[in-house]
């Protein structure tokens, strides 16, 4: 075996909190890189995958300091180097593809100054020979106009393009070892394929390699060579990736891969329907609803974002709403809500119609129909005890005030499995699962019949995420709910959803229940969508084809 | 709307603001002034004038006329580009004026051509190297300075230069200004005094801005390519500060046309600042007007300015 490119040794990086108490984030991780190999490096949030992939380039975040063990890159020790020395190797060495590229290209510079950049820091090459090879290289990345497109700004670009972009202006400086920080996370299922080709190609012929830091297994599985999951700054198991999949040992291996397993909703048994209890009714019909934003002449906004949107929600039964970012599906909530009153068309809750405008609606409806936001960090006020948080609702609906609103305060907790010492915390003091939970339980303190769920799952790791599913199906079952969830993730819709909605470009384009969505799916924009979903399978992207005209139609690339 | 034509509507926008603004502001200062006590008449004539005398001076002055028609007939002057005459003295405003606007101005120009280019290298320097001894004495420096008064600054400045050391004139105005050291010499300490107290907001300022960008995923980037510290600072982050601090230090440069009556008294400048504080204790309104109409478009036109130069240096608005 030849020697390998990169060897960690027993690392160790610690990072002082606010608090100023001293926690080790790493706790002593070894592995080792081989020239030309793709190792991933796998775990949730707080796990240290990106803590350990900046320290291969001698970064460690600001309060974060390596404190321990030796990292040898090449023939380079970094871990013995002067700051100015690592400097020397960022970008020549090794280099980086960021999480975000939207965020990583200065908003005020034009891509081609920010692409070649490295060969100007380090005077790789003359600067019309770097933007020669720069153009070389979008085209390798598949890019459309290479030869032009350097010359634009990154806002006048798409999200997938500045990914691949962020991608030449890791490889422009010719690295051993490029570094991958989650860079199709924030993408469209349909932009990712081509991003993740695009990477593989390059990466494969330069020969270089590679470690990618991601939480998907599935995105992980067409990529890399190895596997090495994280859990707590620690490795859990490391392995190639097909016995990782298919074999794995660790027990934490074996969750992650059970929360990527769909688990088939149980809509409600033909004996409870039959009891009577629950009489199809729909407790919202949607008809022709139109909606959308900026100066509103002649009765119609500027931007117009809803197209005429109809469906029926039967009582008891959820709906699931899925498209890809810019499709509507977050309006819809809005324009049904009320938050953005809707121009045209009409919303029937329980047979009743909802006004445009929420401030127009009786407290009564409001308290009927409730919506839970994405991210609980913003919904949320910082500042507010959780108590005062669900609090809240109550006085405004019910009018509790006293011992009897703090004992349904506590019982709104425990709905949601949080202990009721939880009510003196701030949410800062909680995780992403737990604040989400209070989230929910605020939409719970107006006893609502309808809650609609807007990407509540999206921000949060997948064991998290699969156990605030199980939550809602719990609720369903007690508290009779309905709910509209809407996500750009179609396990997570199959998971809880009876029905699903296919948003495009602001108009349903298909309707249809979610146990037969994979299969049965006629448009072609459904399916060009549920073929992207990466599977486990380490062959499932060389093996995919897609019809590129509908590509073309459909995927904003 | 065509994307060339968005940053020119943004300027038309923000010109039609700032001459709504400064309608706004003579009609306030116009009724302000007339709350207060007392009226031109009664204080040209004394306290021993009959109330008879003062009557008859307030009609021939034309005071008797509805505040609201006084204040459009001046207002219909001053679109004609008349400033109307001083109560008090019968001059024309404009020639009252035209001198004082001259003195303010050249002390204005003198301290933000030093003030300004020192803030600034001081305001990036600290930012540059944050937590650092040069970060610390700078912050030290300004929060002193920003917490003495001027007029504290302004005295003890005459008393150290002026009385003991002798090096400097205790007063500009009239001073020996045939050569240029003699003229440096005359507005050292005015200047310097000034520059102390704008300097502070505009480090400060520049300081924050600077380091909110370098906090952002871009000047990351740039440190993973292998980028230099002053590489992240003057190349990534600088260019997306620009707007923030172009705004501070229009609001300090500002300050100086209006704010500096302190130092104008104590260094016995005459700048258009005292001129206004004498017009308001006459209750010479035609005077107050037009100062206060100079204040107004000095500072819109600086804040235009700052405006203007955010929305040049964001790729996303030109």
């Amino acid at each position: 075996m030849t020697d390998p490119l990169v060897t960690v040794e027993n690392l160790v990086i610690g990072a002082t909190t606010d608090a100023g108490r001293h926690v080790e984030i790493i706790k002593g991780v070894s592995f080792e890189i081989a020239p030309g190999e793709i190792v991933a490096l796998i775990g949730e949030s707080g796990s240290g995958k990106t803590t350990i992939a900046l320290s291969l380039m001698g970064h460690a975040r600001s309060g974060c300091r390596i404190e321990g063990g030796r990292i040898r890159l090449d023939r380079s020790e970094i871990t013995a180097m002067t700051e100015a020395e690592r400097a020397r190797l960022r970008g020549t060495e090794v280099s980086y593809v960021p999480q975000s590229a939207a965020a990583a290209f200065n908003p005020s510079k034009r891509i081609m100054d920010q692409v070649i950049e490295i060969s100007a820091i380090h005077a790789l090459m003359p600067r019309a020979e770097a933007e020669a090879k720069a153009v070389e290289l979008f085209r390798a990345l598949a890019l459309p106009e290479p030869e032009v497109i350097g010359a634009r700004y990154p806002h006048q670009v798409s999200g997938g393009q500045l990914q691949r972009l962020s991608a030449a202006m890791a490889l422009i400086g010719d690295p051993k070892l490029v570094i991958f920080d989650e860079p199709t996370t924030a993408l469209d299922v349909t932009t990712q394929i081509e991003v993740l080709r695009a990477f593989k190609s390059v990466m494969q012929q330069g020969g270089i390699s590679g470690v990618y830091v991601s939480h998907d297994l599935a995105v992980v599985a067409q990529i890399a060579d190895r596997i090495i999951v994280l859990r707590g700054g620690e490795v859990q198991e490391v392995g190639g990736t097909e016995q990782i999949l298919k074999a794995p040992q660790h027990p934490y291996t074996r969750d992650l891969l059970a929360a990527f397993e769909p688990v088939p909703h149980q809509p409600l048994s033909a004996a409870e329907a039959a009891a009577g209890i629950l009489r199809p009714k729909p407790v919202l019909k949607v008809q022709d609803l139109c909606a959308g934003y900026g100066h509103v002449s002649k009765g119609e906004p500027r931007a117009k974002v809803l197209k005429n949107v109809s469906f029926t929600l039967e009582r008891g039964r959820n709906l699931g709403v899925i498209g890809e970012s810019g499709s509507g599906k977050s309006t819809l909530a809005r324009a049904i809500a009320g938050i953005l009153p809707p121009y045209r068309g009409t919303a029937l809750f329980d047979g009743t119609e909802l006004r445009p405008d929420l401030r127009n609606r009786s407290k009564e409806q409001l308290r009927r129909l409730q919506i839970v936001f994405q991210l609980a960090d913003t919904a949320l006020n910082p500042n507010h005890s959780i108590g005062s948080i669900l609090a809240r609702p109550l006085t405004f609906y019910e009018g509790l005030r006293g011992k009897a609103r703090e004992a349904r305060v506590i019982e709104l907790l425990d709905m949601v499995h949080l202990p009721a010492s939880l009510r003196h915390r701030l949410p800062g003091e909680l995780s992403g699962g737990q604040k989400q939970r209070v989230n929910l339980a605020r939409a719970l303190a107006a006893s609502p019949e309808l809650i609609l769920c807007d990407e509540i799952t999206s921000a949060l790791d997948t064991v998290v995420a699969a156990a605030i599913l199980e939550l809602l199906k719990e609720l369903q079952r007690e508290l009779n709910l309905s709910y509209m969830f809407i996500s750009h993730d179609l396990s997570t819709v199959e998971a809880i959803c009876d029905d699903v909605l296919v948003m495009y470009k602001g108009a349903v384009v298909e309707a249809l229940p979610a146990a037969r969505m994979s299969r049965e799916a006629q448009h072609p924009y459904s399916r060009l969508l549920i073929s992207s979903v990466p599977q486990l399978d380490t062959g499932w992207l060389t093996g995919l084809e897609q019809d590129p005209e509908l590509v073309a139609q459909f995927a904003r690339r | 709307m065509s994307p060339s034509l968005l940053p020119w509507f943004l300027v038309v926008q923000r010109l039609g603001i700032a001459l709504l603004t400064l309608v706004i502001v003579s009609f306030a200062v116009f009724f302000a002034t007339e709350l207060l006590p007392g009226d031109v008449a009664e204080i040209l004539l004394g306290q021993a004038a009959t109330p008879e005398a003062v009557a008859g001076l307030r009609a021939a002055m034309g005071l008797d006329e509805p505040a609201l028609s006084r204040f459009v007939g001046w207002l219909v002057g001053l679109a004609q580009g008349d400033l109307g005459t001083s109560y008090v003295n019968n001059m024309e405003v404009v020639e009252l004026i035209a001198g004082r606007l001259g003195n303010s101005l050249r002390l204005a120009g003198v301290t933000t051509l030093l003030s300004v280019p020192v803030a600034l290298s001081l305001g990036i320097g600290a930012a540059m190297y944050r937590g650092s001894l040069f970060d610390r004495m700078v912050s030290v420096l300004t929060i002193s300075v920003i917490s003495v008064p001027e007029f504290m600054v302004a005295t003890l400045a005459v008393l150290i230069f002026a009385v003991w050391l002798d090096w400097l004139p205790a007063l500009s105005y009239g001073a020996d200004v045939s050569s240029i050291g003699a003229m440096l010499k005359a507005y050292a300490m005015p200047v310097i005094t000034l520059s102390c107290v704008i300097s502070a907001q505009m480090i400060r300022m520049t300081r924050a801005a600077v380091i909110e960008t370098l906090n952002t995923p871009y000047v990351e980037m740039a440190l993973l390519k292998g980028a230099s510290r002053r590489r992240m600072v003057l190349i990534h982050a600088l260019p997306n500060a620009l707007g923030p601090i172009a705004n501070a230090v229009a609001l300090s440069v500002s300050y100086l046309v209006g704010g500096v009556i302190i130092v104008e008294t104590i260094f016995n400048y005459p700048g258009v600042a005292k001129l206004m504080v004498d017009a308001v204790s006459t209750r010479d309104l035609p005077l107050i007007q037009s100062c206060a109409m100079i204040f107004c478009v000095s500072y819109l036109s600086l804040i235009t300015l700052a405006d203007l130069i955010a929305i040049l240096s964001n790729p996303r608005l030109r």
